[in-house]
């Protein structure tokens, strides 16, 4: 609704999409770009625009499931790593028992003292049948995992 | 596979990728693990007088100040191998010295009575393969030790606990502050005041008796009912609870006899505390605060705190620590007026204000050897990297051949 009420509002249909509402749910699910909406490029919108950058900002850096991890404030604790229902899916006698990962099929794993996320095709909140997972969200103490 | 020397956890299961001889890369190490794999940022260079010089002249120095000392002291040793803390010992013998480490003002008391076998405890691989309630008090393991959690305590899987953190174990947080670990605790943190430690344990003590305690009764009968039913119970206790009881320390024991299927490990942070205390423990009966003085002398006043308060020592040697960071501006400040020897590694406080710096190599990291995990067992150190400078076992070798 913030990033709608940034929009010109005027449904023009220049950015292919049928109403300024279904440009802003495009937006935010990374499907289109601001520059696709023509009018707010121009003068009288410049504010909203910067506005609507700066508000979309956080998401800049996501996967492909909208997931952002934290280098700064991550401690490498591995709790992700240990927490999550797909580490420890494919990789029981690892990640599942606090060991290290012994393949590459895991999500997460810690380099450098930071938690890095790889293969996030497998998780679960991506694909046909996703669900809204909180597995790795939820240990984390310094709130280093967030979606978008 | 390389083993970590950040915490006491002394973590096994660390990759690291080495390119010309420096570390480019860790993987599975927290943050303060691999800050340390990767060493120093300001290696510290031998000096005398804070005139720079060599390491052969730096120990002949060394050995002179300790030789010719009234009262020397020997402090530190939480981050040196068993190896080093053994010379340690060996030296303060020779020298008649007093020797002491930083579990006079940690976890000292905990251990003691642990090597007494005043409490029951368990290793590491025991509590992630059986234990389903956790109760971490007055620690912060989420910070302190950051791969306690889930590594080996709360959320792996294990043997008897295939569900893992989310149907099989419950953790339970009792601290002042609700720091990391009780932010996953959640629904079981009890905050209790500072130094109010006593009295939750007395009214634990009488809910689990079938008394209705005094101090708030609904939590306390509540966290009592948890306790009764564990199958097997960890207390890990904190420098936050010893600190708190460390004058009555009998009602935890009566605690332990409450729940009898409750163990209770020490929350070390250093990574070879535990190794001192065993090692000297093995000489001498005690954990700390000791002095070589034809015999073996236990006193409170031959702790650091103390020796630094009452002006009693007049030559210090610190390996393997930095009291100057650690310790209370007051109390440090008796350090200027004595000759002060520093081994270790890196530049610290500690090496800035002092008479004769040694360095040596990152245990660990830059030399092997074996250290104590925070529950016991010992554990191999690996050497990654080779470096020129010597082990702290070697000069500590060089110091007794130059006495």
């Amino acid at each position: 609704m913030e990033i709608y009420q940034l929009l010109p509002k005027t449904n023009c249909k220049i950015c292919g999409e049928s109403t300024c509402m279904a440009f802003a749910v495009a937006l935010l699910g990374r499907k289109k770009n601001i520059s696709e909406c023509t009018p707010i490029l121009e003068g009288d919108f410049k504010k909203q625009k910067e506005k609507l950058e700066a508000l979309l900002l956080p998401s800049a850096g996501a996967e492909e499931t909208g997931m952002i991890v934290h280098p700064e404030i991550c401690t490498g604790c591995g709790n992700c790593v240990v927490a999550c229902p797909v580490d420890v899916a494919n990789d029981p006698k690892g990640a599942a028992i606090g060991c290290a990962p012994t393949n590459d099929k895991v999500i997460f794993r810690v380099v450098d003292g930071k938690v890095v996320a790889s293969n996030i095709k497998e998780c679960r909140r991506f694909g046909k049948n996703r669900v809204l997972c909180y597995a790795c969200i939820d240990p984390c103490p310094t709130g280093a995992i967030e979606f978008v | 596979m390389a083993t970590c020397p950040g915490c006491a956890l002394l973590c096994d299961d660390i990759e690291v990728i080495v390119e010309n001889n420096r570390i480019k890369e860790t993987k599975n190490a927290c943050r303060r693990g691999a800050a340390r794999i990767k060493g120093c940022i300001n290696r510290l260079e031998p000096k005398i007088a804070q005139k720079p010089s060599d390491i052969e002249s730096a120990v002949r120095k060394a050995a002179e100040i300790l030789g010719n000392a009234k009262s020397p002291m020997l402090f530190g040793w939480s981050n040196s191998t068993c190896e080093a803390q053994v010379k340690g010992i060996q030296l303060a013998k020779k020298l008649g010295a007093i020797i002491d480490d930083t579990s006079s003002f940690c976890q000292g008391l905990l251990i003691e009575k642990l090597l007494q076998k005043k409490f029951r405890t368990c290793t590491l691989e025991e509590v992630r393969n059986k234990a389903d309630v956790l109760v971490y008090w007055g620690s912060d393991a989420q910070d302190s030790e950051p791969r306690h959690l889930s590594r080996f305590s709360y959320f792996p899987r294990g043997e008897s606990r295939q569900r893992g953190y989310e149907e099989d174990r419950i953790a339970i947080a009792i601290d002042v502050r609700e720091s990391n670990t009780a932010k996953i605790c959640k629904g079981h943190f009890y905050r209790i005041q500072p130094k109010g430690d006593r009295e939750f344990i007395l009214a634990l003590i009488d809910a689990l008796s079938g008394k209705v305690p005094a101090y708030e009764p609904k939590k306390i009968l509540e966290l009592a009912s948890i306790l009764k039913k564990a199958e097997y119970g960890v207390i890990f206790a904190g420098i936050g609870l010893t600190y708190s009881i460390k004058d009555d320390f009998d009602i935890l024991v009566a605690l332990a006899d409450k729940i009898p299927n409750f163990h209770i490990m020490p929350m070390v942070g250093h990574y070879n505390m535990r190794g001192f205390n065993e090692n000297l423990f093995k000489e001498t009966g005690f954990v700390n605060r000791v002095k070589f003085d034809g015999k073996v002398v236990h006193d409170n006043r031959y702790s650091i705190v103390e020796a630094l308060r009452e002006k009693s020592i007049d030559a210090l040697l610190v390996a393997g620590s930095d009291p100057l960071s650690s310790l209370p501006r007051s109390l440090v400040r008796h350090l200027a007026s004595i000759r002060v020897i520093c081994i270790d590694p890196c530049v610290t406080m500690t090496s800035k204000i002092a008479t004769v710096t040694i360095p040596c190599a990152v245990s660990g990291v830059e030399s092997g050897g074996t250290a104590v995990r925070m529950d016991g067992k010992i554990i191999e150190l690996s050497k990654i990297i080779e470096s020129d400078y010597p082990t702290d076992e070697e000069l500590l070798s060089r110091l007794m051949g130059a006495l």
